[in-house]
């Protein structure tokens, strides 16, 4: 799965490092660090720590598995 | 027809071109149809595949967690684009309102988004940036083979440059383990971003994590061994560092050369905009089909006396797209300015840093909470007696009271106290180290003499 | 609205009648985001007023701060992080942190999912044959107390004992000394001590023994803030207990009782159970455990919207308020699972967000998974069920909920 995380949002509740802690991760006390590809394993806990964010800063891919997200093309 | 009605045909079916597919590209096309737009939708972009996020690079994909190519942004919505992939623009016709690739096609538009970036500044001898070893950081491939190179256990690493991207480079190597040297030109860290205060706090950090961080100085050349191998540099003092891997982390260069000749306001600086993101011309009118967002605009903010600021920052780059591509879609009455204020966030030697407003526009910074020493602090910066600027090391969670202040042009120093505010917390002197805004020369000439027929046109410029 | 009519309404939310339903009148609040009361203090019911405060360096958590005491002030003894400022309130948060959460101990919530889960069939098995259930007491009690005992390192048998000092604790939080007789507060102080007393036992023992639960952990451990005094683990061991006790009961209870009025969600959620997941979000805002913060206090003059509130000021946060604010929030009294809009203030923000978030969380998704599953078309027996006293810590004391015909 795909994850991004708007870090000039986050302020460091670290809710996300609670509930899917092979994903995310806290570099020190604030800084969070995350997978951005995480397993397909991991998708239950990282949609539970994506809908905890206190500041709603992590988004994951909305299209997966319904529709191909590219064709990127050679020219 | 009224123009309400051509602005419908439009949204309907016009051809909208978005030239840089990267994160502002990707956020713009998103809104577009979000917006309702059903018309064509060209992505071009010189990269082959999907728009991938950029700031893990330097931090998860270089510490070896993340794989390079797994910085795939994830999706809001399907953009039902046609994707030129691989193939950079080469220029921009407004008389025909074609997009030129570099492979010699031409993609009409009715309207055209330019999100074209920037790219790494590369050393400045073309023989030297090709030794082995030798690194800039930019792009999925640059991270792949710096990541490689630093698992494969250099003796050292040279980063030239410690803004924010070399520190975080410098930061990744000693968690690896692998001993570091950094130079930089200034005087401290970051310093040319955050002022002396704070650079010297970036350098405390740096030397308690065993970087051998060396400023003031510069390099002057990069050695290579027999086998094209980097392996001394030399600095301008005379002395010399031997090191297996040298990271040039200089900044960038914004793409806008492929708009010489356009007739946009387009430079060094980045391509000139209103608030709305619509280009400027070279005269420095409004373009009516022509828009800009990311890393390459340079748009006024009013907070800031109107000044023209380009930065190169992620949630700058995201919400410019999202305000282009509304104007894009939407009539005059209905357009949006961005007024958003610029925030930015490093992770460093286990620090949280975030900025809120432009620190490089103030005269003056303070100490407002936290402890300086400890490394967990806020900074607040002002310009002639209000906030304009402020910067915390892991105190993230207060950034947006500042916001509000600097929003509100409240006084500074900020004249309530704090709970945690030092005993002894008084305004010192921003101190930036020289005008490097102005060091670039000029880009324009204006000529004529009546108001009717005074023009502006480029003037040569020289990329260094 | 004048200060006498704001005055009243927010004695008419605190009044106990006004329990099972106090959403009107927080509305009619609303309409002076900043309101003056008679008695010098403020109470804030909008949502970007509360969520402005919650991250202003200037509101104070420290009680010493106020220029009128609170009555429930216990003097001299070391307040926990939740009444601290910083750089107190960070070091003692900080400190406790290292195990319980990231970046020290991150795997500790996830990791409890089987346990959890396996609490949860326990109680569910303990259902069997019963054609009437109360929520409360065979299930959403016993279960956070259970995870709170074993995390703290409190003996699951004394409950019976701090469960009565909880109580009188909880209720003398909303002392009004006008209203309420004398001993209310009296036994919440008595309570606060014989609990401080209780927790200081179990500490003594845990001195220099190992262990993985948090008083021996935070008795024995020397991180980079230093060890921590036994005051101040009492302190924060009062706190956890408390907090793990008192409000994911709520959280449990009111999301039941919110899909027991909502079938169609209920049916839902038993059909996708990765609904659960946003529904408890949605919970969080529309029927929260903790309704106010009763008390900060202005460290120097404090600006919001209009107002300037006065240094040493008391200030209310209605967080059940904000949450439900229209200007917000789209219809923001409907109970929609589906709502992407979802910053609520059910955790509070800012640097005193709950401490045990990530666990009531998974608590309540586990434990409202299970009841959905499990219980076979409940019914509720008297709707509205009855609330507890507090207007602050809000939910029903019993919420009975009947089966078919159980087998």
């Amino acid at each position: 799965m795909r994850v991004v995380v708007d870090l000039s949002r986050c302020e460091g509740y670290a809710q996300c490092a609670f509930l899917a802690p092979d994903a995310f991760r806290m570099h020190g006390e604030e800084a969070l660090m995350y997978d951005p590809a995480p397993d397909d394993d991991q998708r239950d806990r990282v949609l539970r720590a994506a809908a905890a964010c206190p500041v709603q800063a992590i988004l994951v891919d909305r299209l997966e598995g319904r529709e191909a997200p590219v064709e990127a093309s050679r020219s | 027809m009224t123009s309400a009605d051509n602005l419908q045909a439009f949204k309907r079916e016009g051809r909208i071109v978005i030239v840089g597919a990267s994160l502002a590209g990707l956020r713009a096309a998103e809104t577009l149809r979000e917006e309702g737009f059903t018309g064509s939708l060209t992505m071009i972009g010189d990269e082959l595949g999907e728009p991938y996020d950029r700031p893990p690079l330097s931090k998860q994909v270089l510490t070896g967690w993340v794989a390079a190519d797994g910085t795939t942004l994830p999706r809001r919505r399907d953009v039902d684009a046609e994707w030129l992939l691989g193939v950079p623009a080469s220029g921009l016709d407004l008389a025909t309102n074609h997009v030129r690739l570099a492979d010699g096609r031409d993609i009409p538009f009715d309207r055209v988004l330019i999100s074209t970036g920037v790219r790494a500044r590369p050393w400045f001898v073309e023989s030297e940036a090709a030794l082995d070893g030798v690194f800039v950081l930019r792009t999925r491939e640059h991270a792949e083979g710096l990541q490689r190179a630093l698992a494969a256990g250099p003796s050292r690493v040279l980063v030239i440059g410690a803004g924010f991207t070399g520190s975080e480079i410098a930061s990744i190597c000693r968690e690896r383990g692998i001993e570091v040297t950094v130079a930089e030109l200034a005087p401290a860290p970051l310093v040319g971003a955050l002022g002396a205060m704070i650079g010297d706090v970036a350098a405390d950090m740096q030397r308690a994590h065993g970087v051998d961080l060396r400023c003031g100085v510069k390099v002057t050349r990069l050695e290579g061994d027999a086998q094209g191998r980097f392996c001394r540099a030399h600095f301008d003092d005379g002395s010399t560092v031997d090191a297996d891997v040298a990271v040039v982390a200089l900044g960038g260069i914004r793409n806008t050369e492929w708009l010489r000749g356009s007739g946009l306001a387009a430079g060094v600086w980045g391509i000139a905009c209103d608030t709305g993101c619509r280009a400027l011309d070279l005269n420095g009118l409004v373009t009516d089909d022509v828009f800009a967002a990311g890393d390459v605009a340079r748009c006024p903010n009013p907070v800031y006396e109107y000044r023209l600021i380009s930065l190169e920052h992620w949630a700058n780059a995201v919400e410019q797209a999202e305000v282009a591509a509304h104007n894009m879609v939407n009539g005059q009455a209905d357009r949006w300015p961005h007024l958003t204020l610029p925030v930015f966030w490093s992770i460093q030697f286990g620090v949280n840093i975030k900025s809120v407003g432009v620190p490089t526009f103030a005269d003056e910074v303070i100490v407002s909470q936290g402890s300086v020493s400890d490394h967990r602090f806020v900074a607040v910066y002002g310009y002639r007696g209000r906030v304009t600027a402020a910067v915390s090391f892991d105190n993230a969670k207060w950034l947006d009271h500042y916001r509000k202040l600097i929003e509100t042009a409240a006084p500074f120093p900020p004249p309530c106290p704090t709970p945690d505010q030092p005993a002894d917390t008084k305004p010192v002197p921003v101190d930036f180290p020289g005008p490097q805004l102005l060091a670039q020369g000029a880009t324009v000439v204006v000529t004529g003499h009546d108001p009717g027929e005074r023009r502006v046109t480029a003037a040569q410029q020289h990329h260094r | 609205m004048t200060t006498t009519q704001t005055t009243d309404t927010l004695r008419r939310i605190l009044d106990y009648s006004s329990r099972p339903d106090p959403y009107p009148l927080y509305a009619e609040l609303r309409e002076t985001p900043v309101a003056a009361q008679e008695d010098g203090s403020y109470v804030v019911s909008t949502y970007r007023e509360i969520a402005d405060l919650l991250h202003n360096p200037h509101l104070s958590s420290d009680v010493r701060n106020l220029s009128h005491p609170m009555p429930t002030h216990e003097g001299d003894a070391t307040p926990a992080f939740i009444n601290l400022d910083p750089p107190e309130h960070d070091r003692l948060r900080r400190m406790a942190m290292r195990h319980f959460g990231p970046p020290h101990t991150p795997g500790l919530v996830a990791g409890a999912e089987g346990d959890l889960t396996a609490i949860v069939g326990t109680l569910i098995d303990g259902f069997a044959g019963k054609e009437q259930i109360d929520i409360v007491d065979d299930f959403a009690y016993p279960f956070p107390v259970s995870v709170i005992c074993h995390l703290l390192g409190v003996p699951r048998e004394d409950e019976p004992r701090f469960h009565l000092w909880v109580e009188a604790l909880v209720d003398s939080i909303d002392y009004n000394p006008e209203t309420d007789p004398k001993e209310k507060l009296e036994n919440g102080l008595q309570a606060r001590k014989d609990l401080r007393r209780y927790l200081g036992g179990l500490l003594e023992k845990r001195h220099g023994r190992p262990g993985d639960d948090l008083l021996t952990r935070m008795a024995n451990d020397d991180g980079p803030d230093g060890r921590m005094t036994d005051e101040e683990i009492v302190s924060t061991a009062n706190l956890l207990l408390i907090a793990g006790h008192e409000t994911t009961v709520n959280l449990i209870t009111n999301g039941m009782l919110t899909l027991l009025r909502h079938p169609q969600v209920l049916r839902r959620l038993r059909e996708e159970p990765d609904l659960v997941v946003p529904l408890v979000e949605e919970l969080l805002r529309y029927e929260p455990p903790v309704h106010i913060i009763p008390w900060r206090a202005a460290y120097s003059d404090i600006t919001v919207g209009d107002t300037v509130i006065p240094k040493g000021s008391q200030i209310m946060l209605m967080l059940a308020s904000g949450s439900r604010d229209p200007n917000r929030f789209h219809e923001p009294d409907r109970f929609d699972p589906d709502r992407r809009d979802i910053q609520h203030l059910g955790f509070g923000s800012g640097i005193h967000l709950c401490f045990g978030g990530p666990l009531a969380r998974l608590e309540t998704q586990i434990a409202l998974t299970a009841l959905v599953r499990h219980l076979d078309g409940p019914r509720l027996v008297t709707d509205p069920p009855p609330y507890r006293r507090s207007p602050i810590l809000r939910g029903p004391v019993h919420l009975l909920v009947e089966q078919q015909a159980a087998g």
